[in-house]
């Protein structure tokens, strides 16, 4: 099966590319916008999608410095 | 569709498709179109210039391998040789500004380890148009970003470089990158491809549709029903793929597996593969099947002309293929048998069993038509008058100083060349703004100093005088570091050649590369042409960019530009006869292009050039500097910043004194610093005048009575800084 | 004493390094490959600068899993010394054989530059030719060397005196917090640090201060 994983900077460190991103915004003409953060999408086919959690633990994310989500999507 | 349509659609004219149907004795077919449209296209066939590159002295008792293969090479000490070459990667830059520029400098990188030796530098020369513009600040952050990014992670230097902000590039930005390396001389290799059933291997990254543009229309018929993520895309490239071919193919050539080998660029495989057979007088089969491909259903015609980055080809002999395939699968760089070299001068596509295409090699390579330019000098300024940021009636010296140190082509370059490595490869022994040229040490106590500069501006006032100036400005900033230029590499960056006008640029142009060359026993190893830098705006200025490699004695003499020390004399040094004309101070006022400038006495520049030159050598001058852009004062500023140490200077009365203190004539003056005797004794050999003293941290100019120019350390800094703001 | 460097795909400053330890009187230095586990007696194991593996994933994250580096973490525990230099850093951080993390510059851009850094704690094994608070030029060169790590381990490492160079006043490239440049474990045996050492070994390209980390890894070992 499809399955994604979602990496994000952990909240409480400064994140200088999701400041940037957030500066860049309103000079284009967005306005309302704030509290943006860059992060990273993995995607991948599993056979046994158990084992996503260690391969985050193990490889995919460094737990210091990141948090992560896990969406599995079982109708690919 | 009929043939010829689709072949004026490709670019080719109808001239020259009934040529192609002479030479093959029916209309080509798809393969063969795609691939002659790209072969006889100016980018590979230099059609309009070719005849006006033969000026161009190619010899010379150091050169060691001349223009023809993929860079050439110089002799320098213990039987090595420096290779050098640059090239333009201009449009793509202004579609995709970061993978523009470093796919450019991936490319001229795999030049320099195609022909065997090592990458030790890179230098860029850019040019956009004024920073006022949202599009020139994007197209600048990128482009910078992208040369950092490809340098940096393959661990090649970027030692050097420069950057100008004119109108008139504006719509056509330059990015031309130059590369140099080391080899040993018996270490060079060859393109060309040798011995009828050795095999062709093909190795390096995957092939997909990167760079897939002009031909779209022979795609037309079939991307209609598919899917449009098939469609054309831009040349992304890999430095970390990149990094792993370079040790492979040195690997490769180090334990002499290789008959020939060649690198990948414009139009991928087919002008690889023609050019190989073409040098060795045999002809090539490819079978597009074994080529690893990245996307799926590729037809042969884009297998044949993908530009995907990060792909070589070589030649090896039957019994060396195992070989070749487990150094290739060492490095985990994929390696593939695609074809074998045989008799027939042919190059013979095919997919699988099924012929797909048959071209002679001589109609690809060599029948290309070369035309002569139909060449008028124009009657009337091509160009706008650049925008005044400086009033006309601003005449206070102090402040003009200090406007053209802020001016964006004059201010420092650290926010650019802080974004490089300068130093990885432990060779560099004068960083960016510490001497007129950057300088690498060699293996046995030699250097070699290395500047890349051109010229658009003062080549549109007088197309041969401003390309002599060009590479009279490049040998002088070698002369401050203590070397003698070696060789030479061009790019010329021009309009589009079929206008009179611009051929007339180029005619010109090239009319003054090749006199200044042949004065100062310099020859031109190789070097590149971008034409057609125009749109809807107008042409860019007529702009050849000269990379110059010199060598010095000792590396612990080489030069620096910054003034050293308190007490030291300073004296001002060369025939300098300054004009206003041309000069970036007439720029700041908004004035029209000088029609014409004042011609170069090339045989006196040299002389003093030696003269500086060896003064360095012998090690006693505190500083050499030349007097470039915004003349002379502000040379001595510039040296005072890189000193971080004042000056003061009397000059005497003067009734011209803008001129003298701004007035421009490339290659031709120097600020020099050290002992008085030092300076004394270097008037021996030139015309030099002892102005004044190093110290103190403020510049102080004095020119008889009346004029009193000074301004603090702090207040060069604060100018000079200007481009800090573009990078924010 | 013989120094391995290690070459992942993807180094860039290992044949620099290599260069600088074999200018310590009494040194030689050899390219330990990746793909090897064997460190060949090696005394002192550094781990070089450059983007191995093109920094894919997160900066050092797949270096830290090659074969070399499973004998350079039991090389470690056994108190094999261990000179992590940029990417380096990055590795050994990834390998859990040192504290913290390496975060984008606040920058954002690669920054090339010759800095001032502080000798924090001159001892023993990578310092001790040093003295305490002296500075030292030493070039740096990255994007991702912002030293990063949680309050509570923040005040650990301070006191445990790991902390042992930081960047001197004005000179932080990149934000590292504390303005931290170069850490140590506890037991004292591994330092990684941003600043390339191996590039201030010569008077000609620069500084020569940078030779003092090496030197004071060859007397450490005796």
């Amino acid at each position: 099966m499809r399955a994604r994983v979602l990496v994000r900077p952990k909240a409480g460190i400064l994140d200088p590319q999701g400041v940037a991103v957030e500066r860049a915004l309103p000079a284009l003409g967005f306005e309302g916008v704030a509290n943006v953060h860059v992060g990273r999408l993995i995607e991948l086919d599993v056979e046994d999608p158990s084992q996503l959690r260690e391969m985050c633990e193990k490889l995919l994310v460094n737990p210091l410095i990141e948090d992560y989500e896990i969406l599995e999507d079982a109708s690919a | 569709m009929r043939t010829v349509d689709r072949a004026l659609a490709l670019g080719l004219t109808a001239g020259e498709f009934e040529l192609i149907c002479e030479k093959l004795d029916r209309e080509p077919n798809e393969v063969e179109l795609a691939v002659f449209s790209l072969m006889w296209s100016e980018h590979c066939a230099y059609k309009h210039s070719k005849k006006l590159l033969r000026q161009l002295p190619t010899s010379g008792p150091r050169l060691a391998l001349g223009p023809g293969e993929n860079a050439g090479a110089v002799t320098v000490g213990d039987g090595h040789v420096i290779a050098f070459k640059v090239e333009s990667h201009n449009h793509p830059s202004a579609v995709e500004p970061f993978q523009g520029a470093a796919t450019g400098v991936g490319g001229i990188l795999r030049d320099i380890f195609a022909i065997g030796a090592r990458p030790i530098a890179i230098l860029d020369s850019l040019r956009f148009g004024e920073p006022s513009s949202p599009r020139t600040r994007y197209l600048l952050d990128h482009a910078v970003a992208g040369i950092g990014h490809y340098g940096n992670s393959i661990g090649v230097p970027t030692i050097g470089g420069e950057v100008y902000f004119e109108g008139p590039y504006e719509q056509n930005c330059l990015v031309n990158a130059m590369a140099v390396g080391i080899a040993r001389e018996d270490g060079l290799i060859r393109s060309a491809a040798a011995g009828v059933g050795n095999a062709l291997i093909l190795f390096g990254a995957s092939t997909g549709r990167d760079g897939i543009g002009g031909a779209s229309v022979l795609a037309s018929a079939e991307l209609g029903e598919q899917d449009a993520a098939k469609r054309p895309t831009v040349q992304v490239g890999d430095p970390f793929a990149e990094k792993k071919l370079l040790e492979c193919s040195l690997e490769l050539l180090d334990r002499g597996l290789l008959v020939a080998l060649q690198d990948l660029g414009a139009a991928g495989l087919s002008s690889s593969s023609a050019e190989m057979a073409s040098k060795g007088e045999v002809g090539l089969d490819i079978d597009v099947s074994l080529v690893p491909l990245r996307e799926a259903g590729m037809a042969p015609w884009e297998i044949m002309i993908s530009e995907s980055q990060e792909r070589m080809l070589c030649v090896a002999s039957p019994e060396r293929v195992a070989e070749v395939l487990e150094v290739c699968a060492k490095w985990e760089v994929g390696g593939t048998v695609i074809g074998s070299v045989i008799t027939e001068r042919v190059l013979r596509v095919l997919a699988g069993d099924e012929v797909v295409g048959e071209m002679p090699v001589e109609a690809l390579v060599d029948d290309c038509p070369l035309y002569d330019l139909v060449v008028e000098k124009p009657a009337a300024g091509l160009y706008p008058a650049p925008v005044a940021v400086l009033d006309h009636d601003v005449s206070d010296p102090r402040a003009i100083l200090l406007a053209l140190l802020a001016s964006p082509n004059i201010a420092s370059r650290l926010p650019l060349f802080e974004q490089y490595d300068c130093i990885v490869q432990s060779r560099t022994v004068r960083r960016p703004e510490q001497a007129d040229a950057a300088v690498l040490a060699l293996p046995g106590g030699g250097a070699i100093a290395v500047s890349i500069d051109g010229s658009g501006r003062r080549v549109a006032c007088d197309p041969y005088t401003g390309a002599v100036e060009a590479v009279l400005e490049c040998a002088a900033n070698l002369a401050c570091t203590g070397a003698e230029p070696l060789g030479l590499t061009n790019c010329l960056n021009f309009g589009n050649p079929e206008k009179p006008h611009i051929a007339w640029q180029l005619t010109e142009a090239i009319r003054g590369l090749a006199d200044a060359c042949r004065a100062l026993d310099v020859p031109v190893v190789g070097g590149n042409v971008s034409l057609y830098n125009e749109s809807g705006g107008g042409p860019i200025y007529p702009t050849p960019v000269v990379g110059m490699v010199g060598e010095l004695p000792s590396a612990a003499r080489a030069g620096r530009a910054g003034f050293a020390r308190a007490g030291d004399a300073v004296a001002f040094a060369g025939p300098f006869a300054p004009r206003l004309a041309g000069s970036e101070l007439s720029k700041l006022r908004g004035e029209a292009l000088a029609e014409g400038l004042e011609p170069v006495d090339i045989a006196a520049l040299r002389a003093a050039q030696e003269a500086i030159r060896d003064a360095v050598r012998a090690g006693s001058l505190s500083s050499a500097h030349d007097v470039a852009e915004g003349g002379f004062l502000v040379a001595v500023a510039e040296s005072c910043l890189a000193g971080n140490i004042g000056v003061s200077l009397e000059l005497g009365p003067n009734d011209e004194l803008e001129r003298s203190l701004f007035g421009e004539a490339p290659g031709a003056g120097f600020v020099v610093s050290g002992p008085r005797e030092t300076l004394d004794s270097l008037a021996q050999h030139v015309a030099l005048d002892v102005l004044g003293t190093v110290g103190g941290d403020v510049l102080d100019v004095t020119a008889g009575d009346e004029v009193h120019i000074t301004a603090t350390l702090a207040e060069l800094q604060a100018a000079h800084g200007a481009l800090a703001a573009l990078f924010p | 004493m013989r120094f391995g460097v290690i070459r992942f795909p993807g180094s860039c400053d290992e044949t620099d390094a290599v260069q600088a330890c074999e200018r310590v009187p009494g040194c030689s230095a050899t390219l330990l490959w990746h793909g090897d586990a064997d460190l060949h007696g090696v005394e002192a194991v550094v781990v070089p600068g450059g983007f191995s593996y093109g920094d894919y994933l997160r900066v050092g994250a797949i270096a830290r899993f090659s074969p070399v580096m499973e004998s350079v973490i039991r090389f470690s525990r056994e108190g094999g010394l261990v000179l992590g230099i940029c990417n380096g850093f990055q590795v050994l951080c990834e390998a859990g054989l040192l504290p913290g993390a390496l975060l984008p510059n606040t920058g954002l851009r690669f920054l090339c530059r010759q800095i001032d850094v502080e000798v924090v704690r001159a001892s023993m094994p990578f310092t001790a030719d040093c003295a305490a608070g002296e500075r030292l030029s030493i070039p740096v060169k990255h994007t991702t060397g912002r030293f990063y790590a949680p309050p509570d381990e923040l005040q650990s490492l301070h006191a445990h005196g790991q902390i042992v160079l930081k960047y001197a006043g004005g000179h932080n490239p990149n934000g590292s917090l504390h303005d931290i440049a170069g850490v140590r474990n506890e037991a004292g045996n591994v330092l990684g640090l941003m600043p390339h050492p191996e590039h201030a070994v010569d008077p000609l390209c620069g500084s020569a201060d940078g030779l003092k980390i090496f030197l004071s890894m060859a007397h450490a070992h005796g």
